[in-house]
């Protein structure tokens, strides 16, 4: 069997080489074709095909209730206009990424600097230890938070009120407070923003630094200077994940406000709405229109980023 | 003081001064890193000992303890009476439990020894400060795992977990191999499109999706929540074409030469040779589909007998809010597992971390 085989990959004559060579080439693109059948197949049924649909669907009344589609023109984009519960929603959603985006770059930014630092002792265990709450799920983490900031009994509003602070924020049931509440929650999420970070740190030469310290720079200026120019690529490969999370946001305000985004509509988050729309009402057509809106946004702000991007991200390879 | 200590000792020896001020540092940087751990970490305490308190511990709201504090109780002739200090004229302090109410005076028994019979004490005893015991309540954990049915919640994340990640594993392996290996026309653009996916917002695709999915009958089942999974990710394909570059084609090719078809040379070479990495996929997704909502959210609507923890916890939080203390201890059954399995497998957890995200 392995003999026959070997014949046919190394022909033992040189008869003809060029056509032997041009099937076996064949041969590998028709495997690699096959190997990748998977990911083709998927991504048509469960990512392009689904796009396209969705795209037709904002021109539709399509409604999983009823068993009649009929095409409304642009009448679904007219009631987006006029929804004031989706402008305010996208407003919540955009206010609260213009605080969440900083924190979650400066953050896990200085919590990598630390455990980059040569001055700590005990590397490994601090590193476990601000990974950590990234893996609690997000439903525990929720409910863990809401016990420690909880207005009265939490022990935040207690160290608080032991610091002299009278009158603490009552977090969830505070409208001007209650998004404070969730950046404190995706505090815990910002692991893998660390990690990566820190594992670039790591891989700065330290030639530059040393080159700095002949030139006697201090501490903050290497890190402004070298540390961080060289890690600009993770950096705004975190910022183009934060701001697509970000326009995903759902789960947390979902599950802490029992999807009411009370107080007000102060945590009355975009995707709340579209969940509404959609798998409450199951209005599909309409749903999908605020899907596609979320979705030109997200591709605007992902576009100016990559266009910012040349500014300041900078890429030693050149590319 | 600190500095000054360091001048002194600068200009005595400088070798001294050189390793008390890196000492100095060391500790300064490892105490911040310390003060910022307990801060981070801080809510998990008070959810655990929020978790352990009974109902009438946590009534006694923000003028009750952080800890499952209780009053001390006395069995006195077959009734509980609540102990007390009681400080004497003769300036003893004695915790005594109260028996028998009096409004000039009252009487008292002492637990260390009852047979000495009651004490005559003078004095209003409402004055008097209870003494108090810490009293956990770990039963409050049984209860909560009764209510929502934790066996059957965690087969179901299991299950669902289980069948994803043999899903993505067979998938994500055979096309990073052909990303890795084979001479595919036009192989850059596709991987560029693979690792687009991975900033679409998902909810792009959520509606038609769903809708098909309810067409044919899929929703209320698990196979929303599985099948998906056999076609591939952007993230698992990418780690495991990051390994597979790494690992030396002349293995590939002698295999190859020995008469292995493809399909055996990903068997026998690339598998074998690529644990960490499939482990990490392994886990990754493992993780993903504990800490999924939002798909069983949809999909599971309705069919609580399907649905996994996160729903399940969730779920719980409505039906029972008012008892913050069984929330708790669902919030902590929930994340338990996903720890463990960190803490046994962090390296490989964190390495694979650092792949997908800083080398692409």
């Amino acid at each position: 069997m392995s003999s026959v085989d070997a014949t046919r990959v190394m022909p033992p004559q040189e008869v003809a080489p060029q056509r032997k060579k041009a099937t076996l080439e064949q041969q590998q693109r028709r495997w690699g074709w096959i190997f990748l059948s998977p990911w083709i197949i998927g991504f048509v049924v469960f990512t392009a095909a689904p796009i396209i649909a969705s795209l037709i669907f904002t021109f539709t009344d399509f409604n999983l209730g009823q068993s009649e589609i009929n095409f409304v023109g642009l009448k679904n984009w007219e009631r987006l206009l006029n929804d004031p519960l989706a402008l305010t929603a996208l407003g919540v959603t955009l206010k609260f990424a213009l605080i969440a985006v900083p924190v979650g770059i400066l953050v896990p930014l200085g919590m990598a600097a630390l455990l980059n630092s040569k001055a700590l002792a005990g590397k490994p265990i601090w590193r476990t230890l601000f990974y950590l709450p990234y893996m609690v799920p997000a439903v525990s983490a929720i409910f863990v938070w809401q016990s420690f900031l909880n207005g009265q009994t939490g022990w935040l509003n207690r160290i608080l009120r032991g610091l002299g602070i009278a009158d603490p924020p009552n977090w969830f049931q505070d409208e001007t407070w209650i998004l404070q509440a969730f950046i404190l929650i995706g505090v815990w999420g910002v692991g893998n923003a660390m990690l990566t970070m820190l594992a670039t740190m790591q891989g700065v030469p330290t030639e530059l630094y040393e080159a700095a310290d002949v030139d006697g720079a201090s501490g903050f200026t290497k890190f402004l200077r070298i540390t961080l120019p060289l890690i600009s690529p993770v950096i705004f490969y975190n910022l183009v994940l934060s701001v697509i999370g970000l326009m995903q946001y759902f789960e947390i305000p979902y599950i802490a406000t029992r999807g009411t985004g009370h107080p007000g509509t102060s945590a009355y988050f975009f995707n709340m709405h579209l969940y509404k729309e959609a798998f409450t009402f199951f209005d599909m057509g309409y749903g999908a229109t605020l899907a596609w809106l979320i979705f030109i946004i997200a591709l605007l702000l992902t576009v100016i980023l990559f266009v910012t991007s040349r500014r300041w991200v900078y890429y030693t390879s050149g590319d | 003081m600190a500095t000054a200590t360091y001048s002194k000792a600068v200009n005595t020896s400088p070798f001294y001064s050189l390793q008390l001020r890196r000492f100095a540092v060391v500790s300064l940087v490892t105490l911040l890193a310390l003060t910022i751990t307990v801060f981070y970490l801080m809510p998990f305490g008070n959810m655990t000992l929020l978790a352990i308190k009974s109902r009438d511990q946590i009534a006694a709201g923000v003028d009750g303890s952080i800890l499952p504090l209780e009053p001390q109780l006395f069995n006195y002739e077959g009734e509980d009476y609540p102990v007390y200090t009681v400080p004497f004229e003769d300036g003893t302090v004695r915790e005594l439990a109260l028996v028998r109410k009096g409004r000039q005076t009252s009487q008292f028994v002492d637990p260390a020894n009852p047979a000495a019979g009651l004490v005559e004490w003078a004095g209003n005893w409402r004055g008097l400060t209870a003494v108090s015991t810490i009293q956990p309540h770990f039963e409050n954990f049984g209860e909560a795992w009764d209510i929502i049915n934790f066996p059957r919640l965690f087969g179901n994340t299991l299950g669902i977990a289980l069948i994803g990640m043999a899903g993505t594993l067979l998938s994500s392996i055979c096309v990073a191999y052909a990303f890795a290996r084979f001479p595919i026309p036009g192989k850059n653009i596709l991987f560029l499109i693979l690792i687009g996916t991975i900033i679409l917002p998902r909810q792009v695709t959520l509606i038609p999706t769903y809708a098909f999915f309810a067409t044919i009958g899929w929703t209320g089942s698990w196979l929303p929540l599985v099948v998906p999974h056999f076609f591939a990710n952007a993230y698992n394909v990418f780690l495991l074409r990051q390994f597979f570059m790494t690992l030396p084609r002349e293995l590939d090719e002698a295999a190859m030469i020995d008469g292995a078809s493809p399909f055996e040379v990903l068997y026998r070479v690339i598998i074998p040779q690529s644990w960490p990495a499939i482990i990490s996929v392994s886990l990754f997704h493992f993780i993903f589909a504990w800490n999924d909502f939002f798909g069983p959210l949809i999909y599971l609507l309705g069919k609580p007998e399907l649905q996994p923890i996160s729903v399940g916890v969730q779920t719980f939080n409505f039906q029972y809010g008012q008892r913050p203390e069984l929330v708790q201890a669902t919030s902590l059954m929930a994340m338990v597992l996903p720890l463990v399995i960190f803490f046994l497998a962090q390296r490989v957890f964190m390495r694979g971390v650092v792949i997908t995200g800083v080398e692409k």
